[in-house]
């Protein structure tokens, strides 16, 4: 049987073994996703963001367990950072994940040097996930700044969790990371101050344009459990709004050429770099590039275009 | 473009440093786990009080090369023993079991006759293990 044909069937270790071979071996990987494609995409991603230390991690296995009481069959995606220097990474987000077994599966990802919050390996461990029959995905992404917002490429639903007391909190939220909210948390209630981070924050969302889904803005203190109903209504209700936009269609065709222009993009690099590694001129223009003698852009122009030489 | 593409998809060694049974004490696999990291590996840390069962779950949802149980307890002898076997009954046996901590000299060797591939006792250099678990990696 084929590893992806084993997905479908419900094998997890297949499931673990593919999801190593799209972070590790994306070639590989390719005709397992191609298999599987056509049986992805149903159910919810949701996106878990926020900075580090304000209970991402805690607020994901809360959700997981609220979710699998719903009935909904729930997979996890921890992305945390590789080190810089050594590719190393330390991936601990399974230490607040309380133990469910096998029935929500959980997996790892280091960043590997990909900017922006995810793993280059997220849209197609979505799609594993989904294609083993997940239909209630949780994507937690690294402790993000201002500039991690990757997460609402790839999530339907997109939380984003704060807590009170964290400095200036106008400066921390003027920066994308209130745009790509459909839901805020505000955890750790019970601390001083979640008042009026929840006041501020409800103020901040009006200013801006009246839309068909107007982001809540929720108190939750998730190392205790409360408020996580709250919080999966609000996914659940924003699911129902998101079926009902007469955009949708264009929104996924938007979503589509998205993809493929990526995916083109990335096939059409390897073949130049491929082409010109064969030539046998690619180091040199590298070496022209770091010496000043020739621009980036010129040296891609001349990859892209090479001239005929008969 | 090619150093990043190259180092975002290279095969790395996984590893999954648990703490299985009652001791509360994980200096020694955090630092473990800080090593493993600083050699360029990635480590799941699984956290304390983890059953045999959960170690091995998780150690197939992540698809890890090695697994590290950190044992203070002196509950070894048990402990070690139920995870092979359940990773033998996930059909995971190519996953290499490596054991850390307090184990008398007769245990340890009693621990390898089960399957362990290595076993460390207090004062091991770092180094040691890191060159140890980089050896026991299936692909690496």
């Amino acid at each position: 049987m084929s590893l992806a044909a084993a997905i479908l069937a419900g094998d997890r270790r297949a499931l673990a073994q593919a999801l190593t071979l799209v972070e590790s071996r994306p070639d590989e990987a390719d005709a397992i996703v191609a298999e599987i494609y056509p049986h992805t995409g149903d159910g919810i991603v949701v996106g878990v963001t926020g900075a580090p230390g304000v209970g991402k991690s805690t607020l994901v296995d809360r959700l997981a367990g609220a979710f699998l009481e719903r009935g909904r069959k729930v997979g996890i995606l921890a992305v945390d950072p590789s080190s810089p220097f050594t590719g190393g990474a330390l991936l601990g987000d399974r230490v607040r994940m309380a133990g469910r077994g096998s029935e929500v599966f959980m997996r790892s990802l280091a960043t590997r040097g990909h900017l922006g919050g995810l793993a280059r390996a997220t849209p197609r461990a979505i799609q594993l996930l989904q294609a083993f029959g997940k239909d209630l995905i949780l994507l937690e992404t690294v402790g993000a700044g201002q500039s991690e917002v990757d997460v609402m490429g790839f999530a339907d639903t997109t939380i984003v969790v704060v807590v009170p007391g964290l400095g200036d909190e106008v400066q921390a939220f003027k920066a994308g990371i209130l745009e790509i909210g459909d839901i805020f948390v505000v955890n750790k209630a019970d601390r001083p101050g979640a008042d009026q981070t929840l006041r501020e924050l409800r103020q901040m969302l009006h200013l801006g344009p009246l839309r068909p889904w107007q982001p809540p803005v929720l108190a939750a203190q998730a190392q205790s459990d409360v408020g996580t109903e709250a919080v999966v209504d609000a996914i659940l209700r924003h699911h129902e709004v998101r079926l009902g936009d007469p955009e949708r269609r264009s929104r996924r065709l938007q979503e589509a050429e998205r993809l493929v222009r990526e995916a083109l993009a990335d096939q059409l690099v390897q073949e130049v770099v491929a082409r010109a590694q064969g030539l046998g001129n690619w180091t040199e223009l590298l070496a022209a590039v770091a010496d000043r003698r020739i621009d980036p852009a010129g040296a891609a122009r001349a990859l892209a275009h090479p001239v005929p030489s008969d | 473009m090619t150093a990043t593409v190259d180092s975002e998809s290279t095969r790395r060694v996984r590893v999954l440093i648990g703490k299985p049974g009652l001791d509360g004490h994980d200096r020694g696999a955090k630092v473990v786990a800080r090593a493993l990291r600083d050699a360029g590996m990635e480590v799941i840390y699984s956290g304390l009080h983890q059953t045999p069962e959960e170690i091995v779950e998780a150690a197939l949802q992540e698809d890890v090369d090695v697994v590290g149980l950190s044992i203070l307890s002196g509950a070894h002898l048990t402990l070690v023993p139920a995870v092979l076997e359940r990773l033998r009954e996930q059909h995971m046996e190519d996953v290499q079991v490596l054991v850390g901590g307090i184990i008398p000299d007769e245990d340890a060797e009693e621990l390898r006759r089960m399957g362990v591939r290595g076993v460390f006792g207090p004062g091991t250099e770092t180094e040691e293990i890191v060159r140890f678990t980089r050896s026991c990696a299936r692909r690496a």
